[in-house]
C-alpha cells in the first residue's frame, strides 16, 4: 500500500484552535488577514463609547424592528375595533388597520409592549448618541483632515436617522402622528413650485389619501434601514482604515495609536457594551411609558390635543416653526407660505453649514495637514465658540418647541414664551460664543501659568522680609529664575497637588477613585518608546504650540 | 490588512521554538502592533485575590441567568390582559417587569463581561503603528500609469463622437427609472386643494337646491337651538358618498368646520365682502370658519369664548374670530376661510344648518399656487 508523501508532523497545528484556522486558511487563504484583525487596535477612551451606543441602539432597532413587523399591518383599510376586543375604550371606534394593529400588539400580544416601548426608546437613543457624538467629534477637531469623509458620513446618518425616525413615529397612525403626519404635509406644500405636487407625490393624492403608511412602511423597515447600514458600515470602514483619533500623551502621536487589541480585550467589552446599552433601552422600554397611543385615538382630522409634542428630535423643528413670524411673500399671484423658511430652509442651511464645515475651518486656517491627535476644546476657542453658538442656538429650538408645556408648567404667558423665544434665538448664541472663546481663553491662561509657575500648595510661607508668599510646586525642571520650562502638549496639566505623579494625561480621569502609579517596567517602556520617537522627530518639526 | 509592512519577522522554525504568548506577541509586532508592557494580573496562581474577582464575574452572570429565568417565569405565568378600571389591575405590572429583568439580565451580562476583561484578563499597554502617509512613490506612479493607459486604451480622449453619445445613453438610463418610478407615483394636483366637499351639489341634495347640510361628528343635522350662546361645534359637511380617496364628510381631511354661536353682545367685524355670512345674516350669531390652521393644517380648535380668541396647539398661532379669525399672534398669515352658512326648516319643524356654498378660499395651509 503506497501512501503519498506524508506531511510533516511538525507542520499540523496541536491546538484546537490552530485545526480550525487551518481549516480556514486551507480554503480562504485568512491566516494573514485574521492576525492582522484581531490584532488590531481599539480605542479604549471613553469619549468613544458615544458612537458605540449610537451602533448598538441601531442593532437593538433592527433586532425590536424585525419582532413588530411580525404583528403591524401597514394599512390604511378602515376596521372597526370590535366589541369584544381587549381594550374596551376603543369598542366599536372605526380606524385604519395599522392603528388597531398597533392596540393589538399592544393588548393582544404577550410582551408586545415592552417591544415596542424599548424599540421607541432605542430609536431616541439613537439619535441621541449620534448627535452626542458629532459634539465629541466637532469639539476635539477630529472631523480634520483626514477624517472629513467620516464628518460627512456621519451627517448623513443623523439626517437619515431623523427621517427614519419620523417615518417610524407615523406609522401607528394614532391622532399624535396623524398630526404630526399633517404638518409634514403642510411643510411639502409649503415648497415654491413644487410643493403641491411634491405633496400629491408623496400621499398619492390628496393628504391623508390611502395609501401613506404602506409607503412609510417600506421606507421604514427597507429602505432608509438599508442605507443606514450601508453607511454604518461605511462609517466603521473609514475608522478601520484611518485608525481612530486620540487626544496626546506618551504612546499616543501623529505616528502611533494607543488602544486595545481585538482579542480579547476589545471583542469583549464590545459585546458587552451591547448588551448594557440593550439592557438600558430594555429597562427604559419597560418602566418609561412612551407613546402611549391607545390614550391617544385614531388619527382624525378634525382632532387634535394640546401639548402635541412630538419626539425629541423633531422638537428643533418645531420650535423653529413656532418662532418664526408670520411673514409670507405673495407674488405674481402665488405664495410662499411661512411654514417654508421654518422647516426646509433652516434645517438645509444647519445641514450645509455643518457639513461644509471641516473644509470651511481648513480653509480659514490654511491647514492642509493630517490630525491624527485630538485637541482639547480650549486650545481652539474659534471652533469651540462656534460650536457653543451652534448649540445654543438649537437649544433654543429645542426648548421652543415645548414652550407651551413651559409656559403651562411655570405659568407663563405663552405669547411671552414666543416671544422671549424670538429674542433669544437672535441674543444668545453671540452671548454664547463669546462667553465660551473667553472661558477658553481663561483654562489656557490657567494652563500656561501653571506650567510656568508649578502647582498652588496651599502652603503659605513668611518671607524673613515679612512677606507672604504661596509654595508652588513645579512640575518639572525650571530655569534660572525658578519658572517651569515645560511647554504646552495640548494634555491635561495637572492644577491639584493630588493630581501630581500621575501627570501624564487623564490620568486623573482613570484614577478617579484611587491614584494611578505608573509601574517600573511600563514607565521604562514608555521612556524607551519616547526616546525613539524623539529621535525621528528631532529633525523634522519642532513642537506645535496648539494656540488660537 | 493592506497597511501594514511586517519587518523582519521571526521565521516559522523560529516561531514552534516560541512560546505561544511569545508568537502572539510576534505576531501583533507583524501587525504593527507594539505589546509595551503584558502583565499576568494574578501571576500566582490561585490566590485569595484572584478568586474573589472569578467569584465576582461569576456572581454577575448568575444573576444575569436568573434575571432571564425570572422573565421566562412572569412572561408564562403573569398575568397581562388588559382590565377595565375597577377590577384586578395586576396586569400594570407585566410591561415593568418584564423589562425590568430584560435590562437586570442584559446589564449583568455586560458588566460580568466588562469585570472579567479588567479583573482578569491580563493588563496590556500596547501601541500600534498608523502607517498613514501616502502610498510610495512607485505604487502611485504605477496607479498612474494604469488609469492613464487604460484611459487611453477606451479611446475616448480622442472619440468625442462616442464619448457624448456614451453620456446620453448613460442619463437616459439613470433617468428612466426616476421617470419611471416619480411617474407612477405622481398625481395632478389640480384644483383640489381649492374645494371642499361643501360646494353645492343639486344630484345629492335636490330638496335644498344642492346645498350641503351641516352635520355633527355622528351625522346629526345641527340646529342653532343645539348650541349655548358661547359654544362652539365641530361640523362637518353631510356628504356621506364616499370620495375617489375613500373619505366622506367626516373623515375627510379639508372638511373640519367650528360653528360658533357668539355670546350675546359680541358681533364680528367681517372682511370685506363676507358680512352677512354667518345666520342670522343681517347680524350673525352663528358663524363657521375652516377648523385647519392656515398655517400647517393642524385642527385650531381651543377657543376662549369671553375674548372670542382661537388658538391652534400645534404653534400657537391665535385667531380672532370676532374680526372673522384674523390672526392676531403667532406664525399664521391668513385668515381661517369663513364658510357661508343659512337655516332651512326640517321635516320635524325645527331649522337646520346648511352651506350657501363652498369656502371661497383654499382652506389649510398655503402653498405655491395659493393666490
Amino acid at each position: 500500500m503506497t501512501t503519498t508523501a506524508p506531511t510533516r508532523r511538525t507542520d499540523a497545528p496541536r491546538t484546537p484552535q490552530g485545526k480550525l484556522a487551518k481549516f480556514f486558511d486551507d480554503r480562504l487563504t485568512a491566516a494573514r488577514w485574521t492576525r492582522a484583525t484581531l490584532n488590531k487596535l481599539y480605542p479604549d477612551h471613553w469619549s468613544f463609547m458615544m458612537g458605540e451606543i449610537a451602533l448598538y441602539s441601531f442593532i437593538v432597532l433592527l433586532l425590536t424592528g424585525t419582532y413588530l413587523s411580525f404583528f403591524f399591518d401597514p394599512s390604511m383599510t378602515e376596521v372597526v375595533y370590535p366589541k369584544n376586543g381587549t381594550y374596551v375604550p376603543m369598542h366599536g371606534v372605526t380606524m385604519s388597520a395599522a392603528y388597531k394593529s398597533t392596540l393589538d400588539i399592544t393588548f393582544d400580544v404577550r410582551g408586545g409592549l415592552v417591544v415596542r416601548q424599548i424599540h421607541h426608546w432605542s430609536a431616541l437613543m439613537f439619535l441621541a448618541a449620534m448627535l452626542v457624538h458629532m459634539c465629541r467629534v466637532f469639539f476635539t477637531g477630529a472631523f480634520r483632515k483626514p477624517r472629513e469623509l467620516n464628518w460627512l458620513i456621519g451627517l448623513s446618518l443623523i439626517g437619515l436617522g431623523i427621517i427614519e425616525g419620523f417615518v417610524g413615529y407615523s406609522l401607528p397612525d394614532d391622532l399624535l402622528s396623524g398630526t404630526g403626519l399633517r404638518i409634514a404635509d403642510a411643510i411639502m406644500l409649503s415648497i415654491p413650485v413644487i410643493g403641491t405636487w411634491t405633496s400629491f407625490l408623496i400621499f398619492g393624492g390628496p393628504f391623508p389619501g390611502n395609501i401613506i403608511i404602506g409607503r412609510f412602511y417600506i421606507a421604514h423597515v427597507l429602505l432608509i434601514p438599508a442605507i443606514i447600514a450601508v453607511l454604518i458600515a461605511a462609517h466603521i470602514g473609514l475608522v478601520v482604515i484611518q485608525k481612530h483619533s486620540e487626544f496626546p500623551r506618551r504612546g499616543h502621536t501623529e505616528k502611533t495609536v494607543g488602544g486595545e487589541r481585538f482579542m480579547p480585550y476589545y471583542m469583549t467589552k464590545a459585546t458587552a457594551f451591547f448588551f448594557i446599552v440593550f439592557g438600558v433601552c430594555a429597562a427604559l422600554g419597560g418602566l418609561a411609558q412612551i407613546n402611549p397611543v391607545w390614550l391617544f385615538g385614531p388619527y382624525t382630522p378634525s382632532q387634535v390635543s394640546s401639548g402635541s409634542q412630538p419626539d425629541w428630535y423633531m422638537m428643533f423643528l418645531d420650535g423653529s416653526t413656532r418662532l418664526f413670524p408670520s411673514w409670507e411673500i405673495r407674488l405674481w399671484h402665488h405664495t410662499v407660505p411661512p411654514l417654508f423658511w421654518p422647516t426646509v430652509v433652516l434645517p438645509g442651511i444647519l445641514f450645509t453649514l455643518a457639513g461644509a464645515f471641516p473644509f470651511i475651518e481648513a480653509k480659514m486656517t490654511n491647514d492642509r495637514e493630517k490630525h491624527h491627535l485630538l485637541q482639547r476644546p480650549r486650545d481652539v476657542p474659534v471652533r469651540t465658540g462656534l460650536g457653543c453658538m451652534a448649540l445654543t442656538f438649537y437649544l433654543v429650538l429645542f426648548l421652543s418647541g415645548g414652550n407651551d408645556i413651559i409656559a403651562k408648567a411655570f405659568n407663563i404667558s405663552l405669547n411671552a414664551m414666543t416671544w422671549g423665544g424670538r429674542i433669544a434665538l437672535l441674543i444668545l448664541p453671540p452671548l454664547a460664543y463669546l462667553f465660551a472663546y473667553r472661558v477658553c481663553l481663561g483654562l489656557q491662561r490657567h494652563d500656561r501659568e501653571v506650567l510656568e509657575h508649578g502647582v498652588e500648595t496651599g502652603i503659605i510661607k513668611l518671607l524673613p522680609t515679612g512677606e507672604y508668599i504661596e509654595v508652588h510646586q513645579p512640575l518639572g525642571p525650571t530655569d534660572e529664575h525658578g519658572h517651569g520650562v515645560l511647554p504646552y502638549a495640548g494634555a491635561p496639566v495637572p492644577k491639584r497637588m493630588n493630581q501630581l505623579g500621575a501627570s501624564t494625561p487623564l490620568r486623573h480621569i482613570r484614577g478617579f477613585f484611587y491614584p494611578v502609579k505608573e509601574k517600573p517596567e511600563i514607565q521604562a517602556a514608555l521612556d524607551e518608546l519616547e526616546a525613539r520617537e524623539q529621535a525621528e522627530v528631532e529633525s523634522a518639526e519642532g513642537p506645535k504650540q496648539l494656540t488660537d | 490588512m493592506s497597511d501594514h509592512r511586517p519587518e523582519e519577522g521571526p521565521t516559522a522554525d523560529e516561531l514552534r521554538q516560541m512560546t505561544s504568548e511569545e508568537a502572539m506577541i510576534a505576531s501583533a509586532k507583524a501587525a504593527g502592533v507594539h505589546v509595551i508592557h503584558r502583565r499576568d494580573r494574578f501571576p500566582i496562581r490561585g490566590t485569595r485575590a484572584e478568586k474573589r474577582a472569578e467569584r465576582g464575574v461569576a456572581l454577575a452572570f448568575a444573576v444575569s441567568g436568573l434575571a432571564g429565568v425570572a422573565f421566562i417565569v412572569y412572561f408564562i405565568v403573569g398575568h397581562w390582559r388588559w382590565h377595565l378600571p375597577g377590577t384586578s389591575q395586576d396586569f400594570q405590572y407585566y410591561t415593568p417587569i418584564l423589562g425590568g429583568t430584560l435590562a437586570i439580565m442584559l446589564i449583568f451580562l455586560g458588566i460580568g463581561m466588562v469585570l472579567w476583561v479588567k479583573w482578569l484578563m491580563p493588563e496590556e499597554e500596547v501601541v500600534q503603528d498608523r502607517h498613514d502617509g501616502p502610498s510610495n512613490d512607485e505604487d502611485n506612479l504605477m496607479t498612474e500609469a494604469t488609469l492613464v493607459v487604460g484611459f487611453e486604451d477606451t479611446g475616448l480622449p480622442r472619440r468625442g463622437l462616442i464619448l457624448r453619445s456614451l453620456m446620453f445613453a448613460g442619463g437616459a438610463v439613470a433617468t428612466v427609472p426616476l421617470i419611471a418610478l416619480v411617474g407612477g407615483m405622481l398625481k395632478k394636483p389640480g384644483s383640489q386643494l381649492l374645494h371642499t366637499l361643501y360646494r353645492r351639489n343639486s344630484k345629492l341634495f335636490p330638496n335644498s337646491d344642492g346645498m350641503v347640510p351641516i352635520v355633527d361628528g355622528l351625522w346629526r343635522p345641527v340646529s342653532p337651538d343645539d348650541m349655548e350662546p358661547g359654544a362652539i361645534a365641530t361640523v362637518f359637511p353631510g356628504v356621506r358618498q364616499k370620495t375617489a380617496w375613500g373619505t366622506d364628510g367626516l373623515t375627510d381631511a379639508a372638511s373640519p368646520t367650528l360653528l360658533i354661536r357668539l355670546r350675546p353682545g359680541q358681533t364680528v367685524k367681517p372682511r370685506a365682502g363676507q358680512a352677512g355670512w354667518g345666520w342670522p345674516s343681517e347680524s350673525p350669531e352663528y358663524i363657521a370658519f375652516s377648523k385647519i390652521c392656515t398655517h400647517a393644517g393642524c385642527p385650531a380648535s381651543l377657543y376662549e369664548q369671553q375674548t372670542g380668541r382661537l388658538l391652534c396647539p400645534c404653534h400657537q398661532s391665535q385667531f380672532q374670530v370676532l374680526e372673522d379669525a384674523k390672526p392676531v399672534f403667532g406664525p399664521a398669515t391668513r385668515s381661517l376661510p369663513k364658510l357661508p352658512i343659512t337655516v332651512r326648516e326640517g321635516d320635524d319643524g325645527r331649522l337646520y344648518f346648511y352651506a350657501v356654498s363652498d369656502f371661497h378660499e383654499a382652506i389649510g395651509p398655503g402653498f405655491w399656487e395659493r393666490r
